[in-house]
C-alpha cells in the first residue's frame, strides 16, 4: 500500500540475485511440462532475429493479456565505466529521459504516458535496461521512441546538473541512510579485488559529485549502439510483426561495432577478509560471508549448475540446512540464508547470512556458521536435499509463464551475459543433471576462506548508549 | 488502428490517443468473473483460464493489525508467519516440506484491515493445495517453539524498523493522526507488545475473525466452476460460518498541519505528509483519484515530480496517494531530501497543494491522466496473481463483478469541473500535516 518507488530504479543486488534466481528458475517448469506432454517443444519458444545493423532481437509469444513488454538493454553496466568514473552507467540511465533531437526533456515519459503505458529503467553491473510496457497496438510507437534515444540523445547542462542532484538524493536514500548498505558497499569492493563488480552501481559519492556532461556522453557514443542491444518484446504479439516494426524503427539506425572490452581480471585471492562497520544506526546486527564464485563465464563454470543447487538446499527457504540448523536446532539466529546467481559476464559470488538472536554474540553464531559448512565438505550434503533443490527449481518455471516479464527478462539477462536462448531452455535439464557428487564438489571449490569477505554489521560501541535514539518530536506551525 | 505519426496540439494528441486505446481498454471488460457457490455456501469470485496449469487463489478476512487488541500490537502479524509453521499433525518442517515438495506456495499477508493469504498452485496438485489451506486455517499448531522463533524473527524486524526514517516517520504519522485509535498503533507491533503476546491470544485471534462472514476469495487459473466447488469445501468449509463482530470504531484522521519534526542522525530526511482523505464508495472519489494521479500519483508525469525531482534535483522519491481505510480515508505522500535542503522540499509539497486547490488541474492535465488511467488499465491483467488479488480487493470494497467492465467508464465520465470542485473541497493545505525524521535545517 504505502513505499511505492516511482523514478529510475537501479538493480540493487538483493533484488538481481532474486531476480536472476527465478530467471534461472523459471526453466524448471520446461521440465515438468515436458514430462506431461512428451514432443512438445522449450518453455518460451522464443524466436530470435539479427538485424543488418547487428541488433538481435527476441519475440516470446503471450497471449495472456492484449499487452506487450518492449525492452530495450544495453550491454554496457558499472562494469565498463572507467576509472574514476564510477556511476557514469546509471547516471546515463537517468539522462535518456532527457531530450533527443526531436523530442523535449521530458518529453519521453508524457509519450510513454499518454499511450497508457508504464515504464522504466535499470542499471546493473553486466547491463543497463529500459522498458515499456503497453496495450499491444501501441508498441510500434514505443519502438519509435526507444530508438530515437539509442543515437540521438541531446544533454543540456542543466540536465546533468539536476539530473546530478537527483542521483545523489538516491544514494543518500540507498546507500547513507541504511547501515547495512554501507557495509555491502564495502564488503563487495574487499571482494573482488581487481574486477569492476567491487564497485557500486550508484558509485561512490565523490566521484558521483564530479560526473560530467561528457562523461555521459562519452559513455553514450562508445557503448550504446544496435550492435550493443538486445531487443525483446514479450506478450500478444507476432514474431514476424515484431521483426517488421523492429526493422522499420531500429532499422535505420547506423551499425555500430561493440567496442572491445577489457574487464580486469581477479587475481589468485589468498588472504580471508574482515569487514566490520559499526553504526549507532544499527540496533540488529548481522552477519555475512560472501566467497568469490564462479559465473556461466569465469574459470570454475563447470560448477554453475551445481552452485544453484546447493545455494537453494543451504538456505533460500526455511526447510533449508542453515535455517534449520542455526534458526530451528541451535535456536542462535532469528533468521539465515544464502543466494548466488551465475548469470553474469564475469565471476560471481556464494552468499550467505545470519541474523543472531538476541544475546548470541557474533563469534558464536560464526562458529556456528562455520562448523555447518564443515559438516558439508566433510560429510557432503544429504543427496534427498539435492533432489528437493533440483525438483523445486525446475517448478518454478511452469509459474514464470504466467507472467509475461519472467521469460523476457530471463532471455534477456541471458543474452546480456554471453548466454544464448537456447541455454536458457537447456536450463531445466542441466538443472536436472546435477548430482550429489557435482554438488559436493561445487562447495569444495568454492567454500575457501581465503576466497572470502566476512561482514560484520554492528552497533556503536559501547553497547548500551542509545546516541541514535529519536528525541522526542516537536510540534511546530508553519 | 492507424497511429498518427505527427500529432497537431497536445489536447489533439490525447483525444486520439484515448480513442485509439479503446480497443485495447475494452479488453479488461472480456476478462469474465464468475461467482462460485460450494454447498457450505463459500462463495468465490473465478476467472477460468486453462492456457497454463497453474491456479492463483487470493482470500482475506476482514480482520487485521486494527483488530489486534491494545497492548498486543502485532498479534495479526505474528498469527500470519505462523499459519505455515504447523498444522494438523504436522509439525512446521514436515508442513513446509510438503508444500515444498508439491510446489505450492501459501503465503499471508496483515494490513489494518485485512488478512490476506495468496495460494498458487500447480493444477495437479490442486485438491492438496486446497486441503493445506483449510489445516492452516482451522488447525493451526502454534507450537511453542515456532511462536517463540516467529516472535524472534518479528522482534529482529522491528528493531531494524526503529533506525530507518521512512518507518519512523510513518509511525509518526499515523500515531499522531490516529491517537488513541487502532490506526494509530503499529500493525507490526512494539517491542513490548510483541513479547505480551500468548498462544491464547493466538487461538482467539483465530476463532474470532477466520469465519465465513468475514471472508473474500478469488480465483484465477485452470478450474472450471464445478471442480472449484468442491475445492472451495475443502480450503474454507469448516470455517465456522460468524464470527465476533468488533467493528473498528470510525474515525476522522487528527491533522491540524504544521510540521513534526523526530531529530534523527542520518543525511537525508524523510518527510511523510498527508490530510483527510476520502472513502472509496464516496460517489467523488474518481475525481480524487484522477486528482491525485495528476498531483504525484503519476509517475514521471506528476506535479510533484516535476516540481521537486525535474525542476529541482530536490528528490529521488517523492510521491503521493489516496488511502481509503474502511473507518477513516487518507490522502498521503512522502519525499525524501538531504538534510540542507528538505525544508524547500516541504515547502513546494505545501505550494503544489495550494495551488491545486485553487486552481484544480488543466484540462490537459485531465486528458493525459484520463488517457493513462485507461489506456494502462489492462498492464494489471498481465498475471493470475494479481488479477485474484484484485477479485478480492473488489469484494471487500463492495464493488461489484462487472467492475472490470465499468471502470474506464466511470473514470472517463469525470469532468474537469468536477475535478476542480473536488480540488476546492477535498484538498486541505492547511490541514497538510508534515512528519519530517532527520536532521532537517531550518525546520
Amino acid at each position: 500500500m504505502f513505499g511505492r518507488r516511482i523514478g529510475r530504479r537501479l538493480l540493487r543486488p538483493g533484488q538481481a540475485l532474486a531476480a536472476i534466481a527465478l530467471i534461472g528458475g523459471t526453466i524448471a517448469a520446461g521440465a515438468a511440462v515436458a514430462a506431461e506432454k512428451p514432443g512438445r517443444e522449450g518453455l518460451f519458444n522464443a524466436e530470435t532475429f539479427t538485424l543488418k545493423n547487428g541488433l538481435r532481437g527476441v519475440v516470446i509469444v503471450n497471449r495472456r493479456a492484449p499487452v506487450a513488454l518492449h525492452m530495450l538493454w544495453y550491454r554496457a553496466g558499472a562494469i565498463d565505466e572507467p576509472a574514476g568514473k564510477s556511476g557514469i552507467a546509471h547516471f546515463l540511465e537517468h539522462l535518456l529521459f532527457k531530450g533527443t533531437k526531436t523530442l523535449k526533456s521530458g518529453e519521453f515519459s508524457k509519450i510513454v504516458a499518454a499511450n497508457g503505458g508504464q515504464e522504466n529503467a535499470f542499471t546493473s553491473w553486466d547491463y543497463t535496461g529500459y522498458y515499456q510496457f503497453v496495450a499491444k497496438d501501441r508498441l510500434p510507437r514505443m519502438m519509435e521512441i526507444e530508438a530515437d534515444r539509442m543515437t540521438n540523445l541531446v544533454l543540456s547542462e542543466n540536465d546533468v546538473v539536476q539530473e546530478r542532484s537527483v542521483i545523489l538524493e538516491e544514494r543518500r536514500s540507498r546507500i547513507e541512510g541504511r547501515p547495512s548498505s554501507i557495509l555491502w558497499e564495502q564488503a563487495r569492493r574487499a571482494l573482488y579485488l581487481n574486477h569492476g563488480y567491487g564497485r557500486p552501481i550508484l558509485g561512490w559519492m565523490h566521484e558521483m559529485e564530479r560526473l560530467s556532461r561528457q562523461d555521459a556522453l562519452d559513455f553514450y557514443k562508445r557503448y550504446y549502439g544496435p550492435g550493443n542491444a538486445v531487443l525483446v518484446v514479450a506478450g500478444d504479439v507476432d514474431a514476424a510483426e515484431v521483426r517488421r516494426l523492429a526493422e522499420k524503427y531500429y532499422g535505420p539506425v547506423p551499425r555500430m561495432e561493440p567496442p572491445p572490452r577489457r574487464q580486469l581480471a581477479e587475481p589468485p585471492q589468498r588472504a580471508e577478509r574482515r569487514v566490520i562497520y559499526r553504526d549507532p544506526r544499527v540496533r540488529r546486527p548481522s552477519f555475512s560471508r560472501m566467497y568469490l564464485a564462479p559465473g556461466y563465464n569465469s574459470d570454475g563454470a563447470e560448477h554453475a549448475y551445481a552452485l544453484q543447487v546447493l545455494a537453494r538446499l543451504l538456505g533460500a527457504s526455511s526447510t533449508s540446512l542453515l535455517y534449520q540448523s542455526l534458526v530451528v536446532r541451535q535456536k542462535l539466529a532469528t533468521a539465515a540464508g544464502s543466494d548466488y546467481s551465475a548469470t553474469r559476464r564475469g565471476p560471481s559470488s556464494f552468499y550467505l547470512y545470519a541474523l543472531p538472536k538476541p544475546g548470541v554474540s557474533m563469534d558464536r553464531l560464526e562458529q556456528a556458521v562455520d562448523a555447518e559448512l564443515a559438516k558439508i565438505l566433510k560429510n557432503g550434503v544429504p543427496e534427498e536435499d539435492v533432489e528437493a533443490a533440483k525438483q523445486q527449481l525446475r517448478d518454478m518455471a511452469i509459474f514464470a509463464r504466467d507472467s509475461v516479464r519472467t521469460g523476457a527478462t530471463a532471455i534477456a539477462t541471458a543474452l546480456m551475459t554471453g548466454r544464448t536462448v537456447a541455454d536458457v531452455e537447456a536450463w531445466p535439464a542441466r538443472i536436472g543433471a546435477v548430482t550429489v557428487d557435482r554438488v559436493n564438489a561445487a562447495a569444495r571449490h568454492v567454500l575457501q576462506r581465503r576466497k572470502s569477505v566476512t561482514a560484520l554489521l554492528l552497533p556503536q560501541q559501547p553497547a548500551g548508549a542509545n546516541p541514535a535514539g529519536a528525541k522526542k518530536a516537536e510540534v511546530r506551525k508553519q | 488502428m492507424t497511429l498518427l505519426q505527427r500529432i497537431a496540439g497536445p489536447a489533439a494528441a490525447f483525444a486520439v490517443a484515448a480513442l485509439a486505446l479503446f480497443a485495447a481498454s475494452a479488453a479488461s471488460a472480456a476478462v469474465e468473473v464468475r461467482e462460485v457457490v460450494s454447498r457450505s455456501g463459500v462463495a468465490a469470485w473465478l476467472v477460468e483460464d486453462h492456457s497454463n496449469p497453474v491456479l492463483s487463489v487470493s482470500f482475506g478476512f476482514r480482520a487485521g493489525g486494527s483488530r489486534d487488541p491494545a497492548g498486543k500490537e502485532g498479534l495479526a502479524e505474528l498469527t500470519s508467519v505462523l499459519l505455515d509453521e504447523g498444522a494438523g499433525n504436522m509439525t512446521a518442517l514436515a508442513f513446509q516440506k510438503k508444500l515444498e515438495k508439491l510446489s505450492i506456495r501459501l503465503e499471508f499477508e496483515v494490513g489494518r484491515d485485512q488478512f490476506r493469504g495468496t495460494l498458487r498452485t500447480l493444477s495437479r496438485n490442486r485438491d492438496t493445495a486446497f486441503e493445506t489451506i483449510g489445516l492452516a486455517l482451522t488447525e493451526p499448531r502454534f507450537d511453542a517453539d515456532a511462536v517463540e522463533r516467529m516472535r524472534a524473527s518479528l522482534l529482529s524486524s522491528y528493531l531494524r524498523k526503529t533506525r530507518q526514517p521512512r518507518y519512523l516517520a510513518r509511525r509518526a504519522f499515523w500515531s499522531s493522526a490516529y491517537p488513541g485509535h487502532p490506526y494509530g498503533r503499529p500493525v507490526s507491533g512494539t517491542e513490548k507488545s510483541l513479547g505480551a503476546i500468548d498462544r491464547a491470544d493466538l487461538r482467539r485471534f483465530v476463532a474470532d475473525n477466520f469465519t465465513r462472514d468475514n471472508l473474500f476469495i478469488g480465483v484465477v487459473g485452470d478450474v472450471t466452476p464445478a471442480q472449484l466447488a468442491v475445492l472451495l469445501d475443502k480450503a474454507f468449509g469448516s470455517l465456522p460460518a460468524k464470527g465476533k463482530p468488533q467493528p473498528v470504531p470510525a474515525s476522522a484522521p487528527k491533522l491540524p498541519g504544521g510540521i513534526v519534526v523526530e531529530r534523527f542522525d542520518t543525511p537525508q530526511s524523510v518527510a511523510v505528509f498527508g490530510q483527510p482523505g476520502l472513502p472509496r464508495r464516496h460517489p467523488d472519489y474518481y475525481a480524487a483519484y484522477i486528482l491525485n494521479h495528476i498531483m504525484g500519483g503519476g509517475g514521471f508525469t506528476s506535479r510533484l515530480y516535476r516540481e521537486i525531482r525535474e525542476k529541482r534535483g530536490l528528490a529521488y522519491s517523492v510521491y503521493s496517494y489516496l488511502w481509503p481505510l474502511r473507518r477513516s480515508a487518507l490522502m498521503l505522500g512522502a519525499v525524501a531530501t538531504q538534510n540542507a535542503r528538505v525544508a524547500e522540499s516541504v515547502g513546494i509539497v505545501r505550494a503544489e497543494w495550494a495551488r491545486m486547490a485553487r486552481e484544480g488541474p488543466s484540462a490537459e492535465e485531465l486528458a493525459a491522466a484520463k488517457t493513462y488511467l485507461t489506456g494502462s488499465y489492462p498492464l494489471r491483467f498481465s498475471s493470475s496473481s494479481r488479477i485474484a488479488d484484485m477479485l478480492v480487493g473488489l469484494q471487500f470494497e463492495g464493488l461489484g463483478r462487472d467492475y472490470f467492465a465499468r471502470r474506464n467508464g466511470t473514470i472517463e465520465k469525470v469532468s474537469l469541473a468536477d475535478v476542480r470542485r473536488v480540488a476546492r473541497s477535498l484538498l486541505k493545505p492547511d490541514q497538510l500535516t508534515f512528519f519530517v525524521v532527520g536532521k532537517p535545517a531550518g525546520l
